[in-house]
């Protein structure tokens, strides 16, 4: 029995936890308010909020309920935009798309509202830039934006005064309607136990697999992992990270720890979806997409990380991830075994990393040309490197070659336009609705470059490597 | 001291921008769109026993049907029936400007998402189930995609237009520089967020009664009576609100409407039919992608003395509404300028895609491209700023457009100077300038776009609305009209209207639901124009509801009528308050057994057009505007963002300042979006390859402008605009061709070797193979 909190109202239901968190939201219970744009986590207009029990406190989160699976609601509070309604008058939120002319013809409204009530129940810096991203995954086809941003900032300024995170602040100022105050000690009355797990497919966040076989999973069964406990946690120990395969990129993005050792590291999260599908999509479920531009697994390649993976009888075995992939969409995991975890040494004094992608469109897309590098660097030598690069091979691209050649070089231009040479060696793309050939070939190479102008920027400009200018 | 002088008039316009905001009307559905109490079309509450429905459609882009078996999807569990071609009682025709439209293929299909049948179960996902076991068996037959490729076969839709003006042959003899060229503009996928869905319910005596999210009402009414073989008097449409159409709902929303309809008919049971993302970006056309090719003459001041074009439009496998949408590519085809030699023609080509149809600027903005291509070529062939020869060319007061129409009330230099000035554009280009000597990683592109618009149905037929006005016993007042609310805010203008008339409070006064059977025969809610045409109706509806009140309160208070105003919710006898208010006044009025309802028909005066001569006087006016268009590209990755659109914007005496602002800055980005990272693919079989949002990007918040200035034109407004309150739907579509124009400036300062290319949308891969581009 699936048992969560839906806005005000408890719901015990024996539904396929397989079946989206939207088709039970829309049609079982008749919230229509949450919408239906695209049914693959691109648009934004099913966005509800997740409030997960943490201590005496829930945390809410937003995410995109149509490749949510029901049953990873089992424990939680479930917000539609219904459930952030006062009675009569409008929340701040609300107040504040109306007065600024932020909605037209209203179908995408409600996932704003919802992201927008989700940024003010949130822990994060409540800035504009926050903001921003919590409505980064809401696509709206009529304003052109800039009326939902000046709803936005009424939003961040209204919240200034936010002193706690307190429901009692957020209820007083008409962010959220009274009966969140009481959601805390309902949810622990609840007692959720796990559910019980049929054999069928691992599901984690669903953010993939909904995309790509929804009508698979909705009516059959399905074992969601997303709360396993031993498939969390983040640790680092010793210059060195492991990472639960449980873990949200979001995860990581909240982890001040990860944040100091990848000076970077938000910057480069940002071009990893959107803020609803970092609420959700695991960083296992990223690795075993297997995609061969999955931005995640291009970051981890370049970390030169290990993963770990759990076999049925629970003992476990260890490999570099730069070996996990086999072909297109293939890759060393037999049936009934699990990714737990993956470890890499994190960047040290010596040592830089950094990540770039391009997309036809900078955020929230899938990339045309991904890559990574982790390069170390001792007396302008290279004592180090490793290179990954996606889009461009039928697996995410490990750079034995490329690699190898930086290893042992002095760090000059030479050396960088040599090894690019490499690069070009290394790969084989091909033409495709993200790109020609040629064109992933051009950036695989801009890209190589912009890791040395990123991580080196008094040594290297653009001008050394490229002509005109 | 000048600098100083222009800053502060910016800053008082910026102001006065920010005053209006505050005090403008909101969108009267804003209180039910943010609490998610709106209900569209999914969110009706169904009847009992409601039939879900999924339609079969072709795998291929063109073949002969050899075979198809249902049996198997029949007999799964939960499928009520597959309807075919052979289940319609009528006609299997659903063209509306050229009968040659199937609703479902008999023995060909003619591209890749045709429908072929509609599956019908006790819930969709049985009838997607069912439709994976439905064998089909096609013999592949050749396939066209591209307009070229259409016109060297001779496939077309009908025979070709063409519209001139003086002699371009004589003129460009006498021409100091003649440039010619080719360009392309790609198609747009409307993304309208709620995709198209009907839901059809059986009414008494074979009556059936359809809630559409469609712009047409009048459309599928007319469509579904042809297909059923029934009266029209028999199919009742109803539209509450459409999650967004921008054109794609116009003609488009009628196939499935029609299909719930059939179903319905034969089931004598409600019929639901939503399409999926999958199957909406599959199906359904889009905006026309163009071929084009150009020949321009200019004399040495810069002066453009003969223009040449000929257009190749993609038009799909069916007409659909691409004839009229070729008529509007010619009327724009130069835009802003005068042009005293103009030949121009448009070819319809059929090809293998879904049937390409309306979207927002309709043909316009795909004629304006080439004309702004061709002045960058000259410019840039020539050495001088594009902007140069745009200046000397802009349209003026009593000039003639080329179909016939001579120009009034012009703001077009009007809009251009001001946006000069007021912008000062010299400080904008000086600083484009510095930062380009600056930086080598990074660079800045400026483009100025002037926009010139014609407003009005061009199929003069079409200009026509009606309003039905009911006052209450309790005086409230309930509003019928044509008009389609899809976000663009026309129920909240026609309610300003009838507030206005009557001087009552907003909250008196419902707008109701689109419906054919309160009013009838009606065009689409397009063309810009459904404010202006419905919002007449209604004015001229309350105006004579508003003369028999002062008739009945000249009586009641013994005064002339002459003397009598109504003045919030109060009569007034020469100005001065008496002690009749409007609910009084409404009940002394049904006392008296006069009519408190009005039914009004308004149609654009003056307009005409003569199809065999090309020429005459189609539109009722035309919008005026110009943006200046910064952007910045990054050059080491092709990547780009846009600092800063700054647009003066011709509203006339705006009535409603945050409704228009916002379809300005919408229609702005969707323009720009066009123009840069909106790409559609299709491979050589047809098949569409941006078939989804994760392979078809269309703006989000990141990737919009930095800032947008729109500032309005001060001008007297047009006696044919509602209130003077000049149509604000396309034409802002049209400033974001600038954004093309401005990336290819910034490719440019870095690539003195980039050959200009006149082929959008201008992608990040274009931009970084153009940075690096070495002939």
């Amino acid at each position: 029995m699936i048992t969560f909190i839906l806005n005000n109202k408890t719901i015990k239901t024996s539904e396929n936890s397989g079946m989206t968190l939207l088709d039970f939201a829309r049609y079982q219970q008749r919230l229509t308010g949450t919408k239906i744009g695209c049914r693959e986590g691109d648009c934004g207009a099913c966005t509800v909020l997740v409030g997960t029990l943490k201590n005496d406190n829930v945390e809410y989160q937003s995410i995109t309920s149509c490749i949510s699976p029901l049953g990873n609601a089992h424990g939680k509070h479930i917000v539609t935009v219904e459930g952030t309604n006062l009675q009569i008058k409008l929340t701040t939120a609300q107040n504040a798309m109306k007065s600024n002319y932020a909605t037209q013809c209203g179908f995408c409204t409600p996932g704003f509202v919802v992201a927008l009530t989700g940024f003010a129940l949130s822990n994060s810096n409540h800035n504009y830039e926050n903001a921003l991203n919590a409505i980064s995954g809401n696509i709206c086809r009529c304003t052109g934006y800039k009326s939902i941003e000046r709803a936005a900032n009424e939003v961040v300024e209204k919240l200034q005064d936010k002193k706690e995170n307190t429901f009692e602040w957020l209820i007083q100022n008409e962010f959220i309607p009274d009966y969140f105050k009481n959601i805390p000690q309902r949810l622990k009355d609840i007692e959720a136990k796990d559910l019980d797990q049929p054999k069928g497919k691992y599901v984690a966040g669903g953010t993939d697999l909904y995309v790509q076989q929804a009508d698979n999973l909705i009516d059959n069964s399905v074992r969601l992992i997303a709360e396993k406990e031993y498939l969390k946690g983040i640790s680092i120990k010793n210059g060195s990270c492991s990472i639960g395969t449980n873990a949200t990129v979001s995860d990581l993005w909240n982890h001040s720890e990860l944040n100091s050792y990848f000076p970077n590291f938000k910057k480069h999260l940002k071009l990893v979806s959107s803020e609803q599908i970092r609420n959700m999509a695991s960083l296992g479920g990223n690795l075993v997409n297997a995609s061969p531009i999955g931005d995640m697994t291009i970051f981890f390649l370049a970390l030169n990380s290990d993963i770990t993976v759990l076999k049925p009888d629970q003992s476990e075995r260890t490999l570099a991830l730069k070996d996990f992939y086999q072909g297109y969409k293939t890759y060393d995991l037999k049936e009934g075994e699990l990714l737990k975890a993956i470890s890499f040494e994190l960047p040290s004094q010596q040592s830089y990393f950094n990540f770039e992608k391009v997309s036809k469109r900078t955020h929230l897309d899938i990339a045309s040309v991904n890559s990574a590098i982790h390069i170390s660097v001792d007396n302008d030598k290279i004592s180090e490197a490793h290179v990954s690069v996606g889009g461009v091979a039928a697996i995410p691209k490990y750079l034995h070659e490329t690699s190898k050649f930086l290893t042992g070089k002095s760090l000059t231009s030479k050396t960088i336009l040599e090894a690019s040479d490499i690069l070009q060696n290394e790969i084989s793309p091909i033409s495709d609705v993200r790109g020609s050939s040629d064109y992933k070939r051009l950036l695989a190479r801009q890209l190589f470059f912009a890791h040395f102008t990123e991580s080196f920027p008094k040594q290297f400009t653009l001008n050394d490597f490229v002509q005109h200018a | 001291m000048h600098k100083k002088k222009t800053y502060t008039a910016l800053e008082s316009k910026k102001n006065e921008v920010s005053n209006a905001l505050k005090k403008s009307i909101r969108n009267l559905d804003s209180y039910t769109h943010v609490r998610g109490e709106s209900l569209y079309v999914d969110d009706v509450n169904i009847r009992q026993g409601t039939f879900h429905a999924v339609v079969f459609n072709s795998p291929k882009a063109h073949g002969k049907i050899k075979h198809i078996d249902y049996s198997k999807a029949e007999a799964l569990e939960g499928v009520e029936r597959i309807f075919t071609y052979k289940d319609i009682p009528g006609e299997n025709q659903i063209g509306g400007i050229i009968a040659d439209e199937p609703l479902f293929a008999e023995d060909e299909v003619h591209f890749w998402g045709m429908p072929i049948a509609l599956i019908v179960a006790e819930s969709e996902f049985i009838a997607r189930k069912a439709r994976q076991l439905i064998d089909i068996e096609i013999e592949d037959l050749p396939v066209i995609t591209t307009a070229k490729d259409a016109k060297e076969k001779g496939s077309f839709i009908n025979a070709p237009r063409s519209f001139s003006l003086g002699d371009t042959e004589k003129a460009f003899e006498e021409c100091d520089y003649v440039f010619e060229g080719e360009t392309f503009s790609n198609g747009q996928e409307h993304l309208y967020i709620e995709a198209q869905g009907a839901y059809a319910e059986p009414l008494e005596n074979g009556n059936i009664k359809i809630t559409s999210s469609t712009q047409g009402p009048t459309a599928v009414q007319a469509t579904a009576a042809r297909v059923l073989g029934v009266a029209m008097h028999k199919i009742e449409i109803d539209v509450t609100r459409l999650g967004g159409g921008f054109g794609g709902k116009e003609d488009q929303a009628t196939p499935y409407a029609v299909m719930t309809a059939l179903a319905t008919y034969h089931l004598n049971q409600s019929v639901k039919l939503i399409l999926n993302r999958h199957d909406d970006l599959r199906m359904t056309g889009k905006r026309h992608p163009y071929e084009s090719s150009y020949k321009i003459g200019l004399s040495k001041d810069l002066k453009i003395l003969a223009y040449q074009a000929e257009f190749l439009q993609n038009s799909g496998a069916a007409a659909d509404l691409s004839p009229a949408i070729a008529e509007r590519t010619l009327f724009h085809a130069t835009n802003s300028y005068f042009i005293p030699n103009v030949s121009t023609t448009v070819l319809s080509c059929k090809t293998n895609l879904p049937p390409n149809t309306a979207f927002r600027g309709f043909g316009g903005p795909q004629g304006m491209f080439v004309i702004e291509s061709a002045i960058a070529k000259a410019a840039s062939e020539i050495g001088v700023s594009p902007r140069e020869i745009q200046e000397a060319n802009l349209l003026e007061e009593n000039d003639e457009f080329y179909y016939g129409q001579i120009a009034k009330q012009v703001e077009a230099k009007n809009a251009w100077h001001s946006a000069k000035t007021l912008f000062n554009i010299e400080a904008l280009e000086k600083e484009v300038e510095d930062f380009n000597l600056k930086n080598k990683n990074f660079k800045k592109g400026l483009a100025l776009m002037p926009i010139t618009f014609g407003i009005s149905f061009t199929n003069t037929p079409m200009n026509h609305a009606r309003a039905l006005v009911h006052i209450y016993l309790d005086g409230s007042v309930g509003i019928s009209t044509a008009a389609v609310e899809m976000g663009q805010g026309v129920n909240t203008k026609i309610m300003q209207v009838a507030a206005h008339v009557f001087s009552i409070p907003i909250e008196k006064i419902k707008i109701e639901s689109t419906n054919t059977t309160r009013v009838a025969n009606t065009s689409p809610s397009a063309a810009s124009a459904t404010a202006d045409l419905n919002g007449k109706a209604t004015l001229k509806a309350c105006k004579a509801l508003l003369e028999r009140l002062k008739k009945v309160a000249s009586e009641e208070l013994n005064a002339p009528e002459k003397d009598i105003h109504l003045k919030d919710e109060f009569v007034y006898v020469n100005d001065k308050k008496s002690t009749l208010n409007w609910t009084e006044l409404i009940s002394k009025t049904m006392l008296k057994r006069v009519a408190l309802t009005e039914n009004a028909h308004y149609a654009t005066p003056e307009i005409h057009f003569d199809k065999t001569k090309e020429k005459g006087h189609p539109f009722a006016y035309h919008v005026y505007g110009t943006a200046i268009v910064t952007t910045t590209v990054d050059c080491t990755r092709g990547t780009y963002e846009f600092d800063s659109v700054k647009i003066i914007h011709d509203y006339g005496k705006s009535m409603s300042e945050g409704i228009d602002l916002g379809q300005v800055e919408g229609g702005l980005v969707q323009g720009i979006g066009w123009m840069t990272l909106e790409e559609i693919a299709y491979n050589e079989d047809g098949r569409l390859l941006s078939n989804a949002l994760s392979t078809y990007k269309v703006p989000d918040v990141f990737s919009v402008p930095k800032s947008i200035e729109a500032i309005p034109l001060e001008t007297q407004g047009h006696e044919q605009a509602i209130l003077k309150s000049k149509a604000v739907g396309e034409p802002p579509l049209m400033y974001g061709i600038g954004a093309y124009f401005a990336l290819q400036n910034a490719i440019k300062a870095f690539n003195p070797n980039y050959k200009l290319e006149f082929h959008a949308p201008m992608t990040a891969e274009k931009v970084l193979m153009a940075l690096y581009q070495n002939p």
